[in-house]
């Protein structure tokens, strides 16, 4: 088991609150993010995020475009082998997003990572989760969903599923990019979609994937 | 500032404070005479823009009493966003991405600096010369000729509205003046309040009374409403003629000017906006879209005021 929330001390947990909000205050200077509330209300339910991964800023930007106080009980989904690296990482990550760190390197890891995604949810965090499980670095919109939001789903049927798209980061900041682009980036949030009794994994995997799809905006100019 | 000057501006602050006060007020008396529970959307509106208003002129208030650097923040800041709502819609692609970002963090910048250094020959060559030349350039390093063309007109284009026409408002203020060089602020109040109300008056008189559009298919605004905002404009232009070194006729004509390439400049951009496939460029400014939205005419007018000032009474 991770413990629950580690005893930190008061300047390392004000630090946090300090690099936070200037994290907030950047994304909002450079994209002027704004959440596209479509499907349902920003309301302190509990809800895991499911969204779309294209760049390393995508958690960061549904992150900064929560309301603070849904934003204070949302932890982001991410990899330990990502945001242990530095102790600038383990700093950013464990404790200024209150990540939940899961082990994505399937041999040799001592824990299971929905252990922890279900001990989060116990917990009464909300979640933000990246369902392809890596960036998507082609061209086709969606890499197919890893079977962990079913798992979810059906391990925990109260907690709204609920698809969120973030639009532009990949033209804010492409893959080897150092500098983002100040463009407007939005993330729309769908209605929540369940585990119907008794549905397939594949069947459920295929329809969240749809309803996040959906709320894609159109491509003002496709051919680019 | 000359204690002259502060005491217009402040003179300025207070009667637009008190329209502000009369429009809100007449707002929440609209709102209030509805039965209880009952909303109307034109009221609500009206009272959300009043609000931005509100937010704008405090504003610009500010900087303008805290002198040339507060100004000019303000402004840049203006052209950062503009350009960020443009450049969210512009055609690109990954091989633009740092010409991009040296457009939005380098050159947009330096451009304020020049201005703020009143090197009127570098800031006026600078985006339309040199960024001209070498944005294409940094692009076509990365190798990728597809829609190489529209990429790096779309960029200029981006530049020129969002970053060298806007630049022209605080560039006002290295304009040298006979009767004290610090009354050059006022120009700027002088400029944004004449193109505001032509706006303004085009918008409620088109609504209320025009019947022939100036661009069918483009644009809802007619010939009347563009009629009414010129003259709006150069009313309050001569009213307002005392801050300004015209003289009552040549501040109504400057009015006039500036409200006509004021207009010119929003039907460019409802052209632009209709070809994007967009109906605001964003949601920043509540009741009235983006950045760019409220800008489109301070934008065009903005050059054309500043040149041909100089022009007759530089």
């Amino acid at each position: 088991m991770i413990p629950k929330t580690p005893q930190r001390s008061l300047t390392r947990r004000l630090a946090a609150r300090v690099v936070g909000h200037a994290l907030v205050f950047t994304a909002r200077f450079i994209t002027a993010v704004r959440a596209d509330w479509q499907g349902v209300d920003p309301v302190a339910r509990q809800r895991v995020y499911f969204a779309n991964h294209v760049s390393n800023a995508d958690m960061p930007m549904i992150w900064a475009c929560l309301p603070a106080h849904i934003r204070r009980r949302t932890r982001p989904v991410a990899a330990a082998d990502y945001w242990l690296k530095t102790p600038l990482r383990a700093f950013i990550g464990p404790e200024v997003f209150n990540c939940v760190l899961v082990d994505r390197n399937r041999e040799g890891r001592t824990e299971d990572p929905m252990a922890a995604i279900l001990a989060a949810l116990d917990e009464g965090s909300s979640l933000i989760l990246f369902p392809e499980g890596n960036r998507n670095m082609g061209d086709a919109p969606l890499l197919p969903f890893r079977s962990g939001l079913h798992t979810i789903g059906r391990a925990r049927p109260d907690v709204d599923l609920v698809p969120a798209w973030v639009a532009n980061l990949n033209e804010i900041m492409p893959k080897g990019e150092v500098i983002p682009l100040p463009l407007i980036c939005t993330v729309t949030f769908g209605a929540p979609v369940r585990v119907e009794e008794g549905e397939n994994r594949g069947n459920f995997l295929a329809r969240a994937a749809a309803a996040l799809l959906a709320l894609k905006p159109d491509d003002p100019d496709p051919e680019t | 500032m000359t204690s002259q000057t502060t005491l217009d501006l402040l003179l300025l602050a207070f009667w637009v404070i008190v329209l502000l006060s009369l429009l809100t007020v007449l707002g929440e008396i609209l709102r209030a005479r509805l039965p209880h529970g009952q909303t109307n959307p034109v009221v609500e509106t009206f009272l959300i823009r009043v609000h931005s208003w509100w937010a704008m002129v405090i504003l610009l208030a500010l900087a303008v009493l805290s002198g040339r650097v507060g100004i000019l923040m303000l402004f840049a800041f203006a052209s950062f966003a503009a350009l960020r709502e443009f450049l969210t819609y512009a055609t690109k692609r990954r091989a633009d991405h740092l010409s991009l970002a040296l457009g939005a963090f380098v050159i947009l910048p330096l451009q304020y600096v020049f201005v703020g250094l009143g090197w009127t020959a570098l800031h006026s060559v600078f985006i339309p010369v040199y960024a001209f030349l070498l944005l294409p350039v940094v692009s076509a390093l990365r190798g990728d000729p597809k829609r190489f063309l529209v990429r790096v007109a779309e960029m200029q284009w981006g530049l020129m509205i969002c970053v060298f026409c806007i630049s022209h408002v605080p560039a006002l203020l290295t304009v040298d003046m006979a009767e004290g060089s610090d009354r050059s602020v006022l120009l700027i109040v002088f400029l944004v309040m004449v193109v505001q109300v032509g706006d303004l008056a085009d918008y409620y008189a088109g609504r209320s009374f025009g019947r022939r559009k100036i661009a069918p298919g483009l644009s809802p605004k007619t010939v009347v409403g563009a009629a009414t905002g010129i003259a709006a404009a150069a009313l309050v232009g001569a009213a307002l003629a005392w801050i300004t070194p015209f003289g009552i006729i040549g501040a109504a004509a400057m009015a006039a000017l500036a409200a006509s390439a004021g207009m010119a400049g929003s039907l460019v951009f409802a052209a632009i906006k209709r070809d994007k496939g967009v109906k605001d460029w964003s949601h920043l400014i509540p009741g009235q879209g983006g950045f760019l939205d409220q800008l489109d005419s301070v934008i065009f007018a903005a050059p054309v005021f500043y040149h041909v000032m100089l022009l007759i009474w530089g």
